[in-house]
């Protein structure tokens, strides 16, 4: 882009901005399409999880039989006493982790350091299949010990069961799709593929970056709504 | 593009370091709040607005620094932060109407004569 291009591309801020930006005749929000797309994708997904979390708090509310306690219910021994919480607080920081390094591989994106926006984006896929893996093991855990199941469990309420299944089973999907998308965006920078048909842009690892944040973001919902309320 | 605060040329998003690696650090001392709540067994109104106050930090965090929203045009925040208020909506709505089914059910087949007029 050329320097008036660029000039003429930067228009007005503040909320004069964001008439101008609605009402000119012209593309609404200065972004790549891609970027603006997957902003709308997670806003319709914040919905989806919203209506989980919501669903959730309506069945714990009537309930009328006491709700598990998740602090007990997921409480974890390592040969000693159980600690509580232990595995989801473990699984928490491995995704707070794969944040952090899918926001340094956007940065190395920007940078174009191509070995380096690869192997970050591997280490987040890598420690986002560990998290399933993890949740794999506390699902097992749940369904063969303790026989919770998605219409009666031993400790109390029967909806938790479901809501459980439901809520941590769609953000399981999520992690497991993101981890997908993630391989394949690293490598398809790995192999040159956006330097041969996107002019070298990286843009598509901070439309993945922004999924693999959204994730994080549900979780941190779940984890405060579900595990800790 | 390394300075910060600018709206950024057409969505590129390019910050120092020290941004995302002070945010990620902060993310896991609010995690580790968050599990301390548990893990001291806080009770009552204080448990939940360390929850709530910790759980709307991380969200801020993550969708201010890594998801770049802090510097995206106003218009953009707008389209997709305005939205999910609706949601506050929704949340009153079924929360109001589980209390009239909670108290149904404790008439239809719960320990209805005790809790509503309690007469032994």
């Amino acid at each position: 882009m050329t320097q008036e291009a660029l000039t003429a591309a930067t228009p007005i801020v503040g909320l004069e901005g964001v008439v101008s930006d609605l009402a000119d005749e012209k593309q609404a929000f200065h972004v790549p399409w891609g970027k603006a797309m997957m902003w709308i994708f997670l806003l319709s997904d914040t919905f989806i999880f919203s209506c989980f979390l919501i669903a959730y708090m309506n069945v714990r509310m009537t309930t009328t039989v006491p709700w598990p306690i998740p602090s007990e219910v997921f409480a974890l021994s390592f040969g000693g006493d159980p600690i509580p919480l232990i595995l989801i607080a473990i699984m928490t920081f491995v995704l707070i982790t794969s944040s952090g390094t899918m926001a340094l591989a956007v940065n190395y994106g920007y940078r174009k350091d191509k070995k380096k926006t690869v192997l970050l984006m591997l280490a987040t896929a890598a420690l986002g299949a560990t998290f399933v893996g993890m949740q794999a093991f506390e699902w097992t855990k749940l369904i063969v010990d303790e026989g919770v199941r998605p219409w009666s469990n031993p400790m109390g309420a029967p909806q938790f069961g479901s809501s459980f299944f439901m809520i941590t089973g769609f953000h399981g999907m999520h992690v497991t799709a993101g981890v997908i998308y993630l391989i394949v965006v690293a490598r398809r920078v790995g192999t040159g593929f956006y330097d041969r048909n996107r002019g070298g842009n990286y843009e598509m690892v901070e439309i993945a970056g922004l999924y693999w944040h959204f994730v994080d973001l549900v979780w941190v919902f779940i984890f405060a709504f579900f595990y800790l309320w | 593009m390394a300075q910060t605060g600018v709206a950024p040329v057409e969505g590129h998003q390019q910050h120092p370091l020290s941004i995302y690696l002070g945010v990620w650090l902060l993310l896991f001392v609010l995690s580790g709040f968050s599990y301390a709540v548990d893990y001291f067994q806080l009770e009552g109104m204080l448990r939940w607005s360390l929850i709530l106050l910790f759980m709307f930090l991380k969200a801020g965090f993550i969708v201010a620094i890594f998801m770049h929203m802090a510097w995206e045009r106003l218009a953009l925040i707008f389209a997709i932060t305005l939205p999910p208020l609706c949601l506050l909506v929704f949340i009153g709505l079924m929360a109001s109407e589980a209390d009239y089914t909670f108290l149904a059910r404790l008439i239809a087949f719960g320990p209805a004569e005790e809790i509503i007029a309690p007469h032994h």
